[in-house]
């Protein structure tokens, strides 16, 4: 690693890393104190605006080379740190007393004391040597969470405006909302960028407090009920995070991630790993843990989009792709490939049964989060390559999904899937947008397929059978049910055509651009293929990648690509000079003449209502959660079983 | 050069298809003790739509089905000149996509349960085209059709299971009952006229003439079985593609229209067993 990575000691080339992982949190500070509407809608974007910039220059600066970092005041800065993982500790255990929930009390001050005892014993006699690196898949991360992010920033004083219009209910807390959203930010680059384990840990720890607070914005019942959830299931995680770091501390002498990595896949190594994972699935909410992103949804749509898109979910399939060469066809790698294999099925078929927008989201993100799990976990050249690929896709457009789906709430006043038929007549730009996230999501020859096909390549080339029949059993229902969402969108195009209503600004930009992005991200991953995930991956298994797609085979998706986006194109002249004669739809012979009533019976004008398919009986989450989350946890037993039998 | 054999192909699939489904006609009356129509029939029926007036319940929903159509001939174009067959599978699907997105834009109640139905179809018959593609990449180490029809021994050796999960789930392919849920050719169990019933003249014909393309794309699927190296078994995997297709014609035939429930079922299930029993055994071997 070191022949690649220049290794540089002192502040002098750290400046733009810092500053990176401070930026957000000084916005977040700044926040936090102004009590001006107007101003603090400023420093909002400002910061946004900021971070995005220094993400690029960060990534400009060292994508080619990449750097680690050792830091002259590491005593200091972990000294801060300490203070505030008590800190976070005090404060969690006492709202757990607070509100009853002593669990929540005892999990953070096993792991807190446990880490302290363990930062002011054992950690003395480790030495550090990088505290962090920055490579290519760091700086697919950063670029990830700081360009995602801030848009979804940004959005989010758009939509926070008219959020509180529409809910007075709730008392309003925006710059605490705003200075959170920042604070995750800051936290989530501090994962992607430490390769001390104790950093990670500390960072992780921070998203968790963040999502607690995000979830619990409303301080509705519901809402705290879920984020209480999400904070025990975290901070499960937490514990699990914090023994695998304290095994590592004692037994192998070393706190390094790059360290740890390049160790080899040993019986004694597997006990932290499953330590590790477990915290990673913990995170990215596999199944049996996934209840905590579903009740994520009771939060304002900018930070479930945050969430679910670039932070959060991605910080742990973030530490299972960096894991992989310690997974791979071990029992844990085993272990952790079927949970993931179990997530993705399960909630692909859920995701039918859904009429909520944010739940077919949710129950997406996590079989997509399954699929990562899987491919990271194979933890093959090919797999992997696929798992980052995924990554940038998901997020770019998952995140266009739900903050679209979060304006057209405020448009259509629901987010029912049944009612989104009107849309096309309320702001035909929200549907396109729509329309592009959604294929972006499962139709070739956008981003999620291309990886979805190496991903099924790599599956296969690693003979894991059961796995690629899993991700066809999946891939049909995803097929399902994204289309018969898009056929939603296209399905009142006789409608009379309503005033097109306008939205925010600051909710129309980040929309716009990310929509950009998706279709763009699809052109160039060939390029991100060449110049970031080949010299990773080479690095990496120490032998050259291949890309796992052929040239031809590149062309002609490209080749499908501006298919799709030129045919719609030329038509338009068809149209122009249509003389075709338009007659009422098919109503049997009794439509009254405006398409949406038919005369029924007594002569009696009666509404057509056209619904879709649900299948709650085949595929609703009262008939399959119970189940696929027994099989999950009998998965993460057998594996116990498997690595005590591997020990002994 | 290329360039011309690609037209050629694109030319000549939709010719070969409508005679098959000329010779489909044909078959289905003997079976029911008519005379039926001539072979042609297919062919005159797409030029007479062609010259009927065309006419629309929105300008939106035929657009849809130039689109299906363009992805589905882009299909037959990878697959008959040797191209990846995975590819080729998601063209496919996309094409599909956009012909159940052009029966939801109708709007109308007659269209969107045809669309509904179709949607359902491809959930059913999906899983086992990809097992098909992934079971031929397992025996033959390549997605690319000209590799595996280059083959030493035919894959049907291999993936006896998965061929016959294939033939099952072609039942909904080719629209031949008892999975002729959203649109039919046989009149008396039809709704209407399932997917289809809002089109009329050109566009109808354009509905028509992408089937004939998806019959070709089927039996494709079959020949690649069969075809190796050696010359002959090209011949053989012909033959073998008609007696598929008259298989299907007599299944059709002899059977009602099931329920969705059962269609998706069967079909799962049948690519539960064949697909997984025979890939696994072919993993043990590799």
């Amino acid at each position: 690693m070191t022949d690649i990575i220049k290794q540089k000691q002192g502040d002098e080339c750290m400046g733009a890393i810092t500053g990176l992982i401070l930026f957000p949190l000084a916005a977040a500070l700044g926040i936090l104190l102004v009590k001006n509407d107007e101003v603090r809608n400023m420093i909002v974007r400002v910061g946004a605006a900021g971070t995005a910039v220094l993400t690029l220059v960060v990534v400009g600066l060292y994508f080619k080379s990449g750097i680690a970092l050792s830091f002259r005041l590491e005593k200091a800065i972990e000294a801060v740190m300490a203070i505030a993982e008590t800190a976070i500790a005090v404060y969690v255990i006492s709202i757990g007393i607070k509100y009853k929930k002593y669990v929540i009390s005892v999990l953070s001050f096993v792991q807190a004391s446990a880490m302290l005892c363990f930062e002011f014993t054992v950690k003395h006699n480790i030495e550090v040597k990088h505290a962090m690196i920055f490579d290519k898949l760091t700086a697919i991360m950063v670029l990830v969470i700081g360009l995602v992010g801030s848009l979804i920033c940004i959005y989010a004083v758009g939509y926070m405006k008219t959020y509180h219009i529409h809910h007075k209910e709730y008392k309003e807390r925006k710059n605490f909302f705003f200075a959170v959203l920042f604070l995750f930010l800051s936290a989530m680059f501090g994962i992607v960028l430490s390769n001390d384990l104790t950093w990670m840990y500390f960072c992780w720890e921070l998203t968790t407090l963040c999502s607690f607070l995000l979830i619990g914005y409303t301080r509705t019942k519901e809402a705290r009920n879920n984020s209480f959830r999400a904070l025990l299931i975290n901070l499960g995680g937490g514990v699990a995070f914090a023994a695998g770091i304290i095994f590592i501390g004692i037994y192998y002498k070393t706190l390094e991630l790059s360290v740890v990595t390049s160790m080899k896949p040993e019986a004694a190594m597997m006990i932290p790993v499953f330590f590790l994972s477990l915290a990673a699935l913990t995170k990215s909410a596999q199944l049996p843990f996934s209840s905590w992103l579903l009740g994520a949804m009771v939060a304002p749509t900018p930070s479930s989009a945050l969430l679910h898109s670039a932070t959060m979910v991605k910080a742990g399939v973030y530490l299972i792709i960096r894991l992989a060469p310690l997974l791979g066809a071990t029992p844990v790698g085993k272990t952790v490939t079927f949970v993931g294999g179990i997530t993705f099925l399960a909630c692909s078929l859920m995701a039918i049964s859904q009429s909520d927008a944010k739940k077919i989201l949710a129950y997406s993100t996590l079989a997509n989060l399954g699929l990562i799990v899987i491919c990271a976990s194979i933890g093959t050249q090919e797999s992997l390559w696929a798992a980052i690929l995924l990554i940038i896709f998901h997020a770019v457009s998952k995140s266009l999904l739900f903050i679209s789906v979060g304006s057209i709430e405020h448009q259509i006043g629901n987010r029912d899937v049944e009612n989104m038929d009107v849309l096309l007549g309320i702001s035909k730009k929200l549907a396109l947008y729509m329309m592009i996230g959604i294929a972006g999501m499962f139709l070739a020859p956008f981003g999620m397929l291309i990886s979805k096909w190496v991903a099924m390549k790599a599956f296969i080339d690693s003979n894991n059978v059961i796995i690629v029949i899993i991700l066809a059993y999946g891939s049909a229902a995803t097929l399902f049910y994204w289309t018969k969402w898009m056929g939603k969108l296209v399905s009142r195009a006789n409608m009379n055509q309503q005033s097109e209503s306008k939205f925010h600004l600051d909710e129309e930009i980040p929309i716009t651009i990310l929509a950009g992005m998706v279709v763009v991200s699809c052109f160039t991953f060939p390029l991100v293929s060449k110049y970031a995930l080949i010299p990773y991956l080479t690095e990496v298994f120490g032998r050259t990648a291949l890309i796992p797609i052929g040239t031809n085979d590149i062309k002609l998706m490209l080749c499908m690509l501006s298919m799709l986006i030129l045919l719609p194109i030329s038509f338009i002249p068809i149209y122009k000079n249509d003389k075709r004669r338009k007659v009422p739809v098919y109503m049997a012979g009794e439509n009254t003449g405006d398409n949406e009533t038919f005369y029924g019976a007594m002569n009696e004008k009666r509404k057509m209502e056209l619904s879709n398919w649900y299948m709650v009986d085949y595929f609703g989450p009262k008939r399959l959660t119970l189940w696929s989350d027994v099989i999950a946890a009998a998965i993460l037993v057998s594996g116990v079983i498997m690595m005590i039998g591997g020990m002994a | 050069m290329n360039i011309l054999i690609l037209i050629g192909i694109a030319m000549l699939a939709p010719v070969a298809g409508g005679l098959l489904t000329g010779i489909d006609r044909i078959i289905s009356a003997r079976l029911q003790g008519r005379q039926g129509p001539p072979l042609l029939q297919p062919f005159y029926d797409v030029l007479k739509l062609c010259q009927k007036e065309s006419i629309e319940v929105n300008s939106m929903h035929r657009f849809f089905v130039y689109i299906s159509l363009a992805f589905v001939v882009f299909t037959t174009v990878i697959l008959l000149s040797g191209g990846d067959i995975l590819l080729a599978i998601f063209a496919l699907t996309l094409g599909s996509v956009f012909f159940v997105l052009g029966g939801y834009a109708s709007n109308s109640p007659y269209n969107t349960i045809g669309s509904e139905r179709e949607l359902l179809q491809i959930m059913a018959y999906e899983p086992m085209v990809l097992l098909t593609c992934v079971g031929l990449y397992y025996a033959e180490n390549s997605f690319f059709v000209k590799d595996i029809v280059a083959a030493q021994t035919p894959s049907i050796v291999y993936l006896p299971g998965v061929f016959f999960g294939l033939i099952f789930i072609l039942t909904f392919k080719l629209r031949k009952s008892p999975f002729d849920l959203s649109m039919s050719h046989h009149g008396h169990q039809e709704i209407v006229k399932g997917i289809t019933t809002e089109y009329s003249g050109k566009d109808l014909a354009v509905i028509e003439v992408t089937h004939w393309y998806e019959v070709i794309i089927a039996l494709a699927l079959v020949y690649v079985f069969f075809a190796t190296a050696a010359p002959m078994s090209h011949v053989f995997a012909v033959i073998v593609c008609l007696l598929v297709y008259l298989l299907e014609i007599i299944i059709d035939n002899g059977a009602a229209r099931v329920k969705w429930q059962q269609a998706l079922k069967s079909a799962w299930i049948v690519t539960g067993i064949m697909g997984t029993v025979n890939l696994i055994i072919l993993s043990f071997f590799k």
